[in-house]
């Protein structure tokens, strides 16, 4: 009890400083005047009794003091005093601790955006209540993209009622385009991206609304159900103003009208969760009965119920779903398989290895950082050594002065951090607010308290880490020596110059293996860029169309013709035409086969379909290599034409000629009038699968949600108004949709490779600055304090290119010492990122050769400025000097 | 100087502190001073100075409080006096210091003698 009342006296003594001096010098000045009153009665004369008085009572001062250390917080005004004295030191360095300062921001605040990323992405818990227990479900095997990803409606409801492991189980449709509904109402109509959910959607997930409720009902889920809409927060805000009584009002979209039953909340993003990089502002019920016989549909995702494992369910399905139907009424089996992934995994776990190695890279710079200023600081306390021993020795402990250099660190550090947090805001802040980096949930990223945490963790290591190499110098030198060797100059000594020498090697070292990390990267992303990817983005754009034919093929076609024509008239247009789908967007798959040959069930994979104009092969700049484009005639209803790849050619047709053969498409007829060169239809870095084409004239195929290619010699910006306003003008249904560049379709698909080589990349350029500031000011400083010894040897004949040999000499040393142990750890950590490589082995020579070049000449040159600076040295002004 | 004896001497202050206070009622610094130097002869050489640490010291743990009054003299002087939790401590520590003295005591005759 005394204990801690004690312990509170003493903190409030030390935020009362000033008051309980006051009382303490009233309390000591009637002490002593009630002894000299007390000596004056006994008779002694004023003087007299006053220093009797003073004897008795002893050092006035060292009772102030010995009061002051029993009531208040000694280590707490020692701590001000250091603090004090260290902000004041440092505003007379400023050049010094602007330096200091802004580095460690850059260190500290690439730190925490890359771990509010790793964060976001890897470590939190997805934004859903009970996370943990949400499961996504896909075939063990997927080879045709998007239609083997997905499951029939039958299977589902069958699913839905056998299974015991899922408390709740749902599915969307996995078959939506960017901008496939437009809102109608306003002066222009404005391209909405809509998507069908499962009437339980949002309530598996366990998303709260807004407003309103977020499931549909049965009736809503009926075809003959009225029209309803959830929406999303952004749409909301966005388009309807925020409408605070948004509930049962009807929005129109495509002129129907939709009541608004639900709004999502802000921190629900579907695109992140399912689909980075793209936004969906229009959630829509899953009408069961009219897709059932679509074939498959929807994408799953399952809630567990409380206490089933994930291996338990997996068991489940592994029973159920192989007896599932694709078609009840068709008789048709699906002969599905399930894998079933943590949601989370699902999510990131193809990111962990590049999230691991950016965090890495990050690390490396922190360490940098953190060893440059070591070097600054060891530089500053040797020219500091004079005042350090002169403190010695009138009484300073050896403890009292590295707790001040330290404290100086830890200054820096939290200075260095707060402004990296401010970097790091705004960084962050870009990253949530861009839509185009196809990574998961980036959209939440934010820096939280975790992230706060993390901050100041590295802070205090960081200040900690530069700080206490040059305290513990200071700690175990000798005061003598340090007065004698700072007698002449301000050199900090041998063993301080060594230690120096071991810092910039080890930092050379790191900003090695960062630099031949980007290196791979760098060159990985160069050859994913250089893949033939069978088409051609340059130059091309894309927009949607909207336009109901009421599934008419004939006036479909004269549509098409119709607006073909328009837009080749532009002046600037090339050509143009138009698809469903575009490569490296979604896509779907038929099955194909050659007419009359046999195929083992599953034997075949699933084909990638499009259904496009004639024209349209040419306007993308896809290669035909066989045989010819479509034609408008090619409509005939009794026999279709296909166009196919060399993939399905060699397959289907081995050393023959494909051309004028009969294939069949999902049963029907096709005679295949040309091949075509194969396309990366998902992204740059997955081989082609199979890839068909069709007519979109022919009656045989309806195509969806059609986009008009065009390829014109002027940008996209400047083609857009003239496009819009021709295609308005013939179709004033048509929604002011953007006329979006192919080349961004590419750019998103390798997003993510682009963004990690960005970041390790901008983080090796980091390195190796800093790096080079470190030889440079290692050097700099031992020809400085050399100036002295080479003065001499100049006046005894030495010429001046053999001192700026020297100079240099030194520096490739400490470089190549550096760059040797670098590269033998680049070499022990290549197979780290070997995973993430694209067409580049992890030891790849040129990288290595290329990237040591790099370094050594960046090492050169920060040694030769000083180099140059040691042989301007006139002998004459060294040797008069000190 | 070390701990120990810091420990000791400062203890051996407090001590004195709350018996005089104990003993004598309320106090003014210069007043508990005097008090001990009379008491203990000249045997203590005391600082008056000191006394302040531990006054201090002992008012923050609450055993003693204190408070401005003005002497006999018309003078003014912070009083201290012993609170209720300071009896308490002042019985414990004279316990104690009565028992270790009554051991040194013991253990110093012994040696003296020569009968170890």
């Amino acid at each position: 009890m005394g204990a801690i009342r004690e312990a509170f006296n003493r903190l409030l003594s030390f935020f009362h400083k000033p008051q309980r001096d006051t009382d303490l010098e009233a309390e000591l000045q009637s002490h002593i005047d009630l002894a000299v009153e007390e000596n004056i009665s006994r008779g002694m004369p004023p003087d007299e009794a006053r220093r009797r008085a003073l004897v008795r009572f002893g050092g006035v001062q060292q009772a102030r003091e010995q009061q002051r250390e029993a009531r208040g917080l000694l280590w707490l005004d020692v701590l001000k005093q250091d603090l004090r004295f260290t902000t004041r030191t440092l505003r007379r360095d400023s050049g010094f601790a602007t330096t200091a300062i802004l580095i460690l921001a850059l260190g500290i605040g690439a730190n925490i955006v890359v771990f509010s990323v790793v964060d976001t992405i890897l470590l939190r818990p997805l934004p859903f209540p009970d996370a943990d227990h949400l499961v996504r479900i896909a075939p063990k095997v997927s080879k045709c993209g998007a239609s083997c990803a997905t499951y029939s409606t039958d299977a589902v409801q069958e699913f839905q009622r056998q299974n015991k492991s899922f408390s709740d189980f749902t599915g969307y449709d996995a078959f939506t385009a960017p901008g496939n509904w437009k809102l109608t109402g306003g002066d222009v109509p404005v391209p909405v991206s809509q998507i069908d959910v499962m009437d339980n959607f949002f309530h598996t997930l366990g998303v709260q609304p807004l407003m309103g409720r977020l499931t549909f009902t049965a009736e809503e889920s009926r075809p003959s159900g009225p029209p309803v809409v959830i929406l999303s927060y952004p749409f909301w805000r966005r388009q309807l103003n925020a409408d605070p009584n948004i509930i049962g009002k009807a929005v129109s979209f495509g002129n129907t009208p939709n009541t608004v039953v639900g709004v999502l909340p802000d921190t629900f993003d579907f695109g992140s969760v399912y689909s980075p990089g793209t936004k969906m502002d229009v959630f829509t019920p899953y009408i069961y009965d009219r897709v059932r016989e679509y074939g498959n549909m929807l994408s799953l995702t399952g809630r567990l119920n409380p206490g089933v494992t994930l291996a338990q369910a997996q068991a489940e399905a592994d029973l159920l779903f192989p007896t599932l139907d694709g078609s009840v009424k068709r008789g048709w089996k699906g002969h599905y398989t399930a894998h079933l992934w943590d949601l989370k995994d699902f999510i990131s776990g193809s990111l962990r290895r590049s999230l691991i190695v950016l965090w890495g890279a990050v690390g490396l710079i922190l360490l940098i950082v953190c060893v440059n200023l070591s070097n600054l600081l060891l530089a500053r306390a040797a020219a500091r050594s004079k005042e350090f021993a002169m403190r010695s020795a009138l009484g300073a402990s050896r403890s009292r002065i590295v707790r001040q250099l330290l404290t100086e660190s830890l200054i820096l550090s939290v200075a260095g951090a707060l402004l990296g947090l401010g970097l790091a805001f705004a960084a962050v802040f870009y990253l949530a607010h861009q839509g185009s980096i196809a990574l998961p949930l980036l959209s939440s990223i934010r820096i939280d308290k975790t992230a706060l945490a993390w901050t100041i963790f590295i802070a205090v290591t960081a200040g900690l880490l530069f700080g206490i190499v040059p305290g513990l110098r200071i700690a175990s030198g000798n005061l003598q020596n340090a007065l004698k060797d700072s007698a002449a100059s301000t050199t900090g000594g041998q063993a301080t110059a060594r230690l120096r020498a071991v810092l910039v090697v080890s930092q050379i070292a790191l900003a090695c293996v960062l630099l031949i990390a980007a290196g791979l990267l760098l060159r990985s992303f160069l050859r994913v860029l250089d893949v033939d990817l069978g088409f051609e983005p340059s130059r091309a754009a894309a927009i949607s169309l909207d336009y109901n034919d009421n599934g008419d093929p004939v006036k479909r076609g004269v549509f098409d013709r119709e607006v073909l024509h328009r837009i080749q008239s532009i002046p600037g247009v090339q050509t143009a035409g138009i698809t469903d789908s575009l490569p490296m967007s979604r896509n779907r798959s038929w099955d194909i086969s050659a007419k009359g040959k046999h195929y083992e069930p599953g034997e075949l994979p699933g084909t990638f379909a499009y259904v496009v104009t004639p024209g349209y092969l040419n306007a993308i700049g896809m290669r035909l290599v066989k045989g010819r484009d479509m034609t408008w005639e090619d409509n005939d209803p009794k026999q279709a034409v296909v166009i196919i790849n060399e993939t399905v050619a060699r397959y289907l047709w081995p050393n023959e000629d494909p051309i004028d053969r009969i294939a069949s498409i999902g049963g029907s007829d096709a005679r295949v009038i040309g091949v075509i060169a194969d396309v990366r239809e998902t992204t740059a870095e997955a081989k082609s699968g199979w890839q068909m084409y069709v007519s979109a004239v022919a009656p045989q195929f309806g195509p969806q949600d059609p986009q008009l290619v065009i390829r014109s010699s002027l940008p996209a910006k400047t083609l857009q108004p003239t496009a819009l306003a021709a295609l308005r003008q013939f179709n004033p249904g048509q929604p002011v949709a953007d006329l979006k560049p192919i080349q961004l379709l590419v750019d998103h698909a390798s997003s993510p490779r682009r963004f990690f080589v960005y970041l390790v990349g901008i983080f090796a350029g980091l390195g190796l600055i800093l790096a080079s500031l470190g030889i440079y000011g290692v050097i700099s400083y031992s020809v400085t304090q050399r100036t002295q010894e080479i003065g001499i040897r100049v006046a005894l004949g030495a010429t001046l290119a053999r001192v700026q040999f020297d100079v240099i000499r030194a520096t490739l040393q400490l470089a190549l010492i550096g760059i040797a142990i670098g590269t033998l750890a680049s070499l022990a950590a290549s197979s780290l990122i070997a995973s993430l490589l694209f067409g580049t082995t992890p030891t790849d020579p040129i990288t290595f050769l290329g990237m040591v070049f790099v370094l050594g000449s960046i090492a050169l040159l920060a040694g030769y400025i000083p180099a140059r600076r040691a042989s301007r040295i006139n002998p004459m002004v060294a040797l008069r000097n000190n | 100087m070390s701990p120990a004896k810091l420990d000791l001497l400062q203890g051996t202050l407090d001590v004195m502190v709350l018996q005089t206070l104990a003993t004598m009622g309320s106090l003014h610094g210069y007043g508990i001073a005097r008090r001990i130097e009379q008491i203990s002869g000249d045997e203590v050489l005391l600082n008056q100075g000191t006394i302040y640490a531990s006054l201090v010291r002992l008012q923050q743990r609450g055993w003693i409080s204190a408070e401005w009054g003005t002497s006999d003299n018309n003078r003014k002087a912070k009083y201290y006096s012993i609170t209720e939790a300071g009896r308490k401590q002042w019985a414990k520590d004279t316990a104690y210091w009565q028992r270790l003295s009554t051991v040194m005591g013991r253990v110093l005759a012994t040696s003296t003698d020569g009968g170890l």
